[in-house]
Formats: C-alpha cells, sequence, structure tokens
C-alpha cells in the first residue's frame, strides 16, 4: 500500500453534499455519506488538487505531505 | 499546501448562499487565485456586479465592492475606471444581466474597449428569480417561462463580445477549475476590455427542468463539450458539431478608452 501524497480536510459545516468532488477524483479517495463527503481511501490520495480546486463551497482543503 | 481563500473574502461571509453544485462558487475561487496572482491589492480593486445569483459575488469579496442595478454593472464600472483609470475594476455577472437587461451596456463597454475585465458566469438561465429563459437559454431548452421548450436562437456571448469590439475574449467552464484563473489573469493583465466567460451550471432551476439528474450530470456535460483553441484547429466541422471552444479566443491591441478620453481632457484644455 503506497502512503497517501495529501491529507485531506473536510470542513464539514461548509460541505453542502455536491458529491463534484468524489465524482472527479481520479483515484476514488471520496466517497458521499449522507449528504457530507468523507475520505474514504486517504492512502490512495496523490494530492492532485482537483478536488479542492471544484469545490463549490470552499469545503475540501489538501494539505500536502 | 491547500489554498488560502480565507485572506481575500470577508470575515464570517462563508458559507455562501449558492445552491449545492452551483458553479458560482468554483468562478470565485477561480477569480480569488487570479487576483492573487496579478498581485491586485484590496484598495486598487473594484468589484462591481448588478442582481443575481452571480451578482452575489463581491458580496464576499474583501476587495472594494458594489452591488448595483439590474443589468446596469459595466455603466456603474465604467463610472469607477473614469473617474479613477489607476483602480482594476473587475464586472462579475450572469448571462441574464449581463445579455438580457444589461446587453446594451456590456455591448457598449465591448465597443469603447475599457480597461476593465468583464467576468460572465453563463449557466444559460435567470437562476435567482426562478429559472426564466435568458438570451443564453439553448434553443429548445425547458425554462419556467419556455416550458414546451425555448424558440429562441441563443447568444454566443464570446462571439458578441468580439463583435462588439473587447480586445481580449476568453471562454472557460466551471469543470475545467484550473484554468479559470489563468484566463482570468490573462484578462487582468490585458490592457482594454477583456471578456472572460465561463460555462456554468444551475442546477436548481435548469438542471431539473432539462433531464440532467444531478450536478455531477450537468459538470460531465461540460466536461465534454469543452473543447481547446489548439486542439479544435486540428478537427473537422463535423467532429466539433456540439463543441464548445474554450481558451483565448481573441486577442488584439487597440485604443483603450480612458487614454483616449484623456487626450480629449488634453485637447479641450490647450483650446
Ligand atoms: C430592473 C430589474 N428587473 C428584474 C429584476 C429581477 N431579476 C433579479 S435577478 C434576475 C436574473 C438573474 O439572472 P442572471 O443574471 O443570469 O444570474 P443568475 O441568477 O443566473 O446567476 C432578474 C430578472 C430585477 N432585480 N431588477
Ligand atoms: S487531491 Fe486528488 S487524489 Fe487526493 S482526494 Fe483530491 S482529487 Fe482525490
Ligand atoms: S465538492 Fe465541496 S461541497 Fe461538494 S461534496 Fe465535495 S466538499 Fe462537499
Ligand atoms: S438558483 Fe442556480 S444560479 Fe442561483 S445559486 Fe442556485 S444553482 Fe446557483
Amino acid at each position: 500500500m503506497s502512503s497517501p501524497k495529501a491529507k485531506i480536510e473536510v470542513i464539514e459545516r461548509y460541505c453542502k453534499g455536491c458529491a463534484i468532488c468524489a465524482e472527479f477524483c481520479p483515484t476514488n479517495v471520496l466517497e458521499m455519506d449522507a449528504f457530507v463527503v468523507k475520505v474514504a481511501r486517504p492512502e490512495a490520495c496523490t494530492a492532485c488538487m482537483q478536488c479542492e480546486l471544484r469545490c463549490p463551497d470552499f469545503a475540501i482543503e489538501v494539505h500536502k505531505l | 499546501m491547500a489554498y488560502d481563500y480565507a485572506k481575500h473574502i470577508r470575515p464570517g461571509k462563508l458559507p455562501h448562499i449558492w445552491c449545492p453544485g452551483c458553479g458560482h462558487g468554483i468562478a470565485m475561487k477561480g477569480m480569488i487565485r487570479a487576483i492573487d496572482a496579478c498581485g491586485l491589492e484590496k484598495n486598487n480593486t473594484a468589484i462591481v456586479s448588478g442582481i443575481g445569483c452571480a451578482s452575489r459575488l463581491p458580496g464576499y469579496m474583501d476587495y472594494c465592492t458594489l452591488h448595483t442595478a439590474h443589468g446596469r454593472a459595466a455603466a456603474f464600472a465604467t463610472g469607477v475606471k473614469m473617474a479613477r483609470p489607476e483602480m482594476n475594476v473587475i464586472v462579475v455577472g450572469g448571462d441574464g444581466d449581463g445579455t438580457a437587461i444589461g446587453g446594451n451596456h456590456f455591448i457598449h463597454a465591448c465597443r469603447r474597449n475599457i480597461d476593465m475585465t468583464y467576468i460572465i458566469l453563463n449557466n444559460s438561465i435567470y437562476g435567482m428569480t426562478g429559472g426564466q429563459f435568458s438570451p443564453c437559454t439553448p434553443t429548445g431548452a425547458k425554462a419556467s417561462t419556455t416550458v414546451y421548450g425555448n424558440p429562441d436562437p441563443t447568444f454566443d456571448i464570446s462571439k458578441l463580445a468580439i463583435g462588439a469590439g473587447a480586445s481580449f475574449v476568453a471562454r472557460g467552464t466551471a469543470f475545467h477549475a484550473a484554468q479559470i484563473d489563468k484566463l482570468i489573469a490573462e484578462g487582468i493583465k490585458h490592457k482594454g476590455l477583456a471578456v472572460i466567460e465561463i460555462l456554468d451550471d444551475c442546477p436548481t432551476t435548469y438542471g431539473r427542468r432539462n433531464k440532467f439528474r444531478s450536478v455531477v450530470d450537468m459538470m460531465k456535460r461540460l466536461k465534454e463539450i469543452a473543447v481547446p483553441v489548439a486542439a479544435a484547429a486540428k478537427m473537422t466541422a463535423e467532429q466539433l458539431e456540439g463543441k464548445v471552444l474554450t481558451g483565448i479566443l481573441h486577442q488584439e491591441n487597440k485604443p483603450e478608452y480612458c487614454e483616449q478620453y484623456a487626450q480629449v481632457i488634453a485637447r479641450a484644455k490647450c483650446a
């Protein structure tokens, strides 16, 4: 198992559950859970930044490790 | 490192009012990165809007901001720029605000080639008032006022801007988030009227009526229709059917309005 390239932080009070981040994550790190995104497979994160760039709500941050 | 958006946003303003998945938030983040990359300062940057969901954007920005009347953003912005030509003036608004009620102000700002950046968030609909059709609603699409399908032909905002005289015109999409800041930054750096059209989604009033099951479906469509200008040059007309060009579509140097006006003042003083 490869080590994650970033720590993903979800700001739950901002997340509106649109699922954009989860759907377009290239390595399937994220999953929807009751209208909030959850970091389901952190080890697969490549720190590509796509989720942070596309979140309309400032609700997901990619902290590179 | 995660991007520090917070220092550009008025304290306590988040979460914003836009619906889940509304692309206006994606565009606002791109605009923040562009402003930051160009090194614009809060006191020398005015962000001006009319009325609409898109026009709520300046309210979140910790800059000099003006939230004006529906369709009148370009007129107010022109006033700011004429009075204070040293300021960076950015206009932001929707397709309804900019091409329906404000269409006249929009084309004349383009014609004058005044040094401002006009960001138009084109979600093909009047979002704020419940989904009435706009000049950018696709022919055949459903809106609350075209329940049997829209009979009108559709404005191509970028072509309209080029035709009216804007000296910089670019197009991006809410899906292609990483490109938004690059296009806006080029527009800010350009001397003259720069129009950046962002193809956007309104899941609440457009998506639902037009058979998009989710926000994700709307994003997938933006992904599918966008073709970068360089790639399009190698494609046939058939391959380009239903596609939309993205990137910098037009750029030229031509006289800028504030400079022309300063010359009028100089001539009047000599007379
Ligand atoms: C003079 C005037 N006419 C009509 C309205 C009602 N109105 C408010 S927002 C809007 C349309 C907004 O659509 P758009 O500019 O495309 O922005 P969106 O809400 O889709 O972001 C209209 C017609 C108004 N506020 N003022
Ligand atoms: S940074 Fe990239 S790989 Fe990591 S969670 Fe976000 S989209 Fe997925
Ligand atoms: S894109 Fe943002 S608002 Fe949408 S589900 Fe992901 S974190 Fe939540
Ligand atoms: S109504 Fe449409 S444009 Fe307005 S906030 Fe909701 S999704 Fe965005």
